[in-house]
C-alpha cells in the first residue's frame, strides 16, 4: 500500500509538473537560504579565527593608555621606554620573545613610484612574535639594531606599488627625509581582520625610526609572545603588576596601560560571528516555514481540485486513512524533493559565495541534514490538513462536485 | 466483519427505511419507510420521478448513506451500525459502482483506471493489470488500454467504468443512470452489456433510470414515488 501510494503520488506530482515546481520553490529557497547561510556564517567564523591566529600565536599586546572604550582615553597615558621591554623579557618567565614597536604612516618613494606605508620600528624579535617570514634577503642583525643604520624589510604591497615585480633587495627607498636600503622581503600573510593589510608594511631597526622619523625614546605597543604551554592569563597578569610598579601607579589608581590577549580578541569576533549566523540562520528557517505554508496552501487547492477523484475512491472502497495517506505522501514528496533540490542549490551557491567572500568553505552534514529533515517534517505538518480534508469528504457530495 | 446467518439471509433488504435530510423546518423527507428486497441474481430497475428518492435508495444500498431511521442489511448485516470504514470496506468488496457521469480519474489510462479498486485490495501490479485488461476485453475495450478517458467515446468511457465496478467481482452492480448522457444507440450497447453481465456473471444488478426504454432490461421494476414505493413488479414479458 504505502508503495502503490508513493508511485501514485509521484505520478500526481509529474502530471502538474509546472505546479509542483512552484510549491517545491518555496520548501527549495527556504532550505537553501538556511544552508547558505550557515555554511557562509561557518566560514566567516573560521576566517576570523585564522586571521587573528596569523597575528601571532599566544601573543599579548601591551600598550599605554586604558582599554578603548566609551569615555576612556588613551592620550594621557606616558608612553613606554625600550627599558620597559627589557624589564618584562628579564623579569617574567613564560615568555618566548618580546618585540618594542613604534609605527608611523608614511611616504615611501623608489625612482618615480610612491607609497604611504606603515613604517614599523622594533626588535628582531618582531619577527618571532609576529610569525613573520622572509622571502628574500635577510633581517636587520644585532649591530645594526644597535647603531640603528638605515636598513629595512619591506612587505609584499609595499614591494608591489614600489618595485612591481622586481626584486627589491638591495635596492634603496626614499623614507620622508633619509634613504634606507632595503635587505629583506616579507612572505605575504593577507588580510588581517577587520580590513587590515598586514602586508602593507615596512620594518626597521627601532632606534633608526626613533631617531630618524619620531625623534624621540617613545615605544608605543610591546608585542609579547608567550611560550607554548604558560597561559597567557599568568604572563598577562605577571606583565600589569610588573608595569603598574614601573609606572609608579597606586594601589587605587587604575593601569594606564592595557594588554590585550589576541586569543580574547579572537574569541569575541568568532563569538560576534557565531550569533550572526544564527541570526541569518534563523530569517532563512522563516523563509522555509513560509515555504511551508504554500505547500499547504497548493495542497488544499489540489483537494478542492480533486474532489471528484476522491469521492470515486472512497466509492470504490479507499478508507479514510488510505486517502489521507495519499495526500499526505504527497505532501511529504513534495516538500522532501524541496529539501533535497535545496541541498544543491545551497552547495552550489555556497561554494560560489565563498569564493566570492573569500572565506572557506566547509560543508557541514548536520545543518544538511537538519534542514531536510526539518522540510520533510514540514510537508507532515502542512500536509496533515488538506490530507484529513480530504479524507472526512462524504463521498456522495464528492461524487456530484463540479 | 461478522457475517451472521449470510446463507439465508436475502442479499439485500430494507426495512421501513427512512432518511430525512436537515433538521427542523428545513427537514426534507427523502424516504419515507421504504421495504425491499433483493435476492442473488436479480436485476432489478428503479424508477421515478426527480426526487423521487431513488437516488437515495441508491445511496443507502451503496454503503454511501445510512437511514435516519429502519435497517439495511446487507447479507443480514446491519450496515447501519457499521462505521464509516467498515462500510468502506463492504463497498471495496462487494459493491461496483456505475455512475451516470463516468467519473474515470483525469490524465489516467483506462488500464490505471480499472485495476484502481484492486490498489485498495493491496493486489500487485501485475495482478491488477491482469484482472484490469480481463474486465476490459469483457466490456470489448482491450484495444483502448492505454487511452486517456479523454481519448474515449462517452459510450467507451462507461464501459470502461462498467469494467472498473467489475474488475473486483463484486456480487451487486449499481448503475445510477448509466445511460443518461449517452445517445439511444450507446444506451442499448450498454445496457446490453450490463444484462450480459447479470446474465452470465450473476451479478445482482440495481439499475437507477427514469428512461422505460432502459428499465426494460431489467426483470423487476420498482417504482419510486414521493420516498415511497409506488409499485414493485416483474416486468411485462415481450411479445
Amino acid at each position: 500500500m504505502f508503495w502503490n501510494t508513493l508511485a501514485l503520488a509521484i505520478k500526481e506530482i509529474r502530471r502538474n509538473l509546472m505546479r509542483s515546481f512552484l510549491t517545491v520553490l518555496g520548501i527549495l529557497i527556504g532550505v537553501a537560504a538556511v544552508i547558505t547561510m550557515v555554511t557562509l556564517g561557518n566560514g566567516a567564523t573560521a576566517a576570523v579565527s585564522e586571521r587573528i591566529a596569523s597575528l601571532g600565536s599566544n601573543l599579548l599586546m601591551v600598550r599605554p593608555g586604558q582599554r578603548l572604550g566609551p569615555g576612556r582615553d588613551s592620550a594621557g597615558a606616558p608612553p613606554f621606554k625600550l627599558a620597559d621591554a627589557q624589564a618584562i623579557e628579564n623579569q617574567i618567565g613564560g615568555i618566548k620573545a618580546i618585540a618594542p614597536t613604534v609605527s608611523r604612516t608614511i611616504t615611501v618613494v623608489h625612482l618615480a613610484n610612491n607609497w604611504s606605508t606603515s613604517v614599523v620600528g622594533t626588535t628582531r624579535d618582531y619577527f618571532t612574535v609576529g610569525n613573520w617570514r622572509l622571502a628574500a634577503g635577510r633581517v636587520f642583525n644585532e649591530a645594526e639594531q644597535r647603531s640603528g643604520k638605515a636598513v629595512c624589510v619591506v612587505g609584499q604591497t609595499v614591494r608591489a606599488n614600489l618595485f612591481g615585480s622586481e626584486n627589491p633587495v638591495g635596492s634603496t627607498i626614499r623614507v620622508g627625509r633619509f634613504t634606507c636600503e632595503v635587505i629583506g622581503l616579507l612572505v605575504s600573510k593577507g588580510q588581517a581582520s577587520m580590513g587590515m593589510d598586514q602586508d602593507d608594511t615596512i620594518v626597521m631597526p627601532l632606534r633608526t625610526v626613533q631617531r630618524r622619523i619620531t625623534g624621540n625614546q617613545d615605544v608605543r605597543m610591546l608585542l609579547v609572545s608567550v611560550s607554548d604551554g604558560t597561559p597567557t592569563s599568568v604572563v598577562r597578569r605577571n606583565i600589569e603588576s610588573l608595569l603598574r610598579e614601573r609606572r609608579h601607579i597606586t594601589a587605587s589608581e587604575d593601569d594606564n596601560f592595557n594588554v590585550l590577549d589576541t586569543r580574547e580578541i579572537a574569541d569575541t569576533l568568532s563569538g560576534t560571528t557565531q550569533v550572526l549566523t544564527l541570526l541569518l540562520g534563523a530569517v532563512a528557517a522563516v523563509s522555509l516555514l513560509v515555504g511551508g505554508v504554500g505547500i499547504m496552501n497548493i495542497m488544499l487547492v489540489s483537494v478542492t481540485e480533486r474532489t471528484r477523484e476522491i469521492g470515486i475512491r472512497l466509492a470504490i472502497g479507499a478508507l479514510e486513512r488510505e486517502v489521507m495517506l495519499q495526500f499526505l505522501i504527497e505532501a511529504v514528496v513534495l516538500s522532501t524533493l524541496g529539501g533535497l533540490a535545496g541541498v544543491l542549490l545551497a552547495t552550489v551557491g555556497s561554494i560560489v559565495l565563498t569564493r566570492v567572500m573569500e572565506v572557506p568553505y566547509l560543508f557541514n552534514a548536520t545543518i544538511n541534514i537538519l534542514a531536510c529533515a526539518f522540510s520533510a517534517a514540514i510537508g507532515v505538518i502542512f500536509g496533515y490538513f488538506p490530507a484529513r480534508r480530504a479524507a472526512r469528504l462524504d463521498p456522495i457530495v464528492a461524487l456530484r462536485h463540479e | 466483519m461478522g457475517d451472521g446467518n449470510s446463507a439465508d439471509a436475502p442479499l439485500i433488504e430494507l426495512i421501513g427505511v427512512t432518511k430525512t435530510y436537515g433538521e427542523g423546518a428545513a427537514a426534507l423527507q427523502a424516504l419515507r419507510g421504504v421495504d425491499l428486497r433483493v435476492e442473488q441474481g436479480e436485476f432489478v430497475a428503479i424508477m421515478g420521478p426527480s426526487g423521487s428518492g431513488k437516488s437515495t435508495v441508491m445511496n443507502i444500498i451503496g454503503c454511501l448513506d445510512i437511514p435516519t431511521t429502519g435497517s439495511y442489511r446487507f447479507r443480514g448485516m446491519a450496515v447501519e451500525r457499521l462505521s464509516r470504514n467498515q462500510r468502506a470496506l463492504l463497498r471495496r468488496n462487494y459493491l461496483g459502482f456505475v455512475f451516470q457521469g463516468y467519473n474515470l480519474l483525469a490524465r489516467t489510462s483506462a488500464l490505471e483506471n480499472v485495476a484502481l479498486p484492486l490498489l485498495y485490495r493491496g493486489e500487485s501490479v501485475s495482478r491488477r493489470h491482469a484482472a484490469a485488461r480481463e474486465a476490459l476485453a469483457a466490456v470489448g475495450l482491450s484495444d483502448r488500454e492505454s487511452h486517456m478517458p479523454s481519448e474515449l467515446s462517452g459510450g467507451q468511457q462507461q464501459r470502461a467504468a462498467i469494467a472498473r465496478a467489475i474488475v473486483t467481482h463484486p456480487a451487486v452492480l449499481l448503475a445510477d443512470e448509466p445511460t443518461g448522457n449517452l445517445d439511444t444507440h450507446r444506451s442499448r450497447e450498454i445496457m446490453e452489456l450490463i444484462a450480459t453481465l447479470n446474465r452470465d456473471r450473476g451479478i445482482t444488478v440495481l439499475l437507477v433510470t427514469h428512461e422505460p426504454d432502459m428499465a426494460e432490461y431489467a426483470r423487476r421494476i420498482v417504482r419510486f414515488v414521493d420516498g415511497m414505493v409506488e409499485s414493485d413488479r416483474p416486468r411485462m414479458e415481450p411479445a
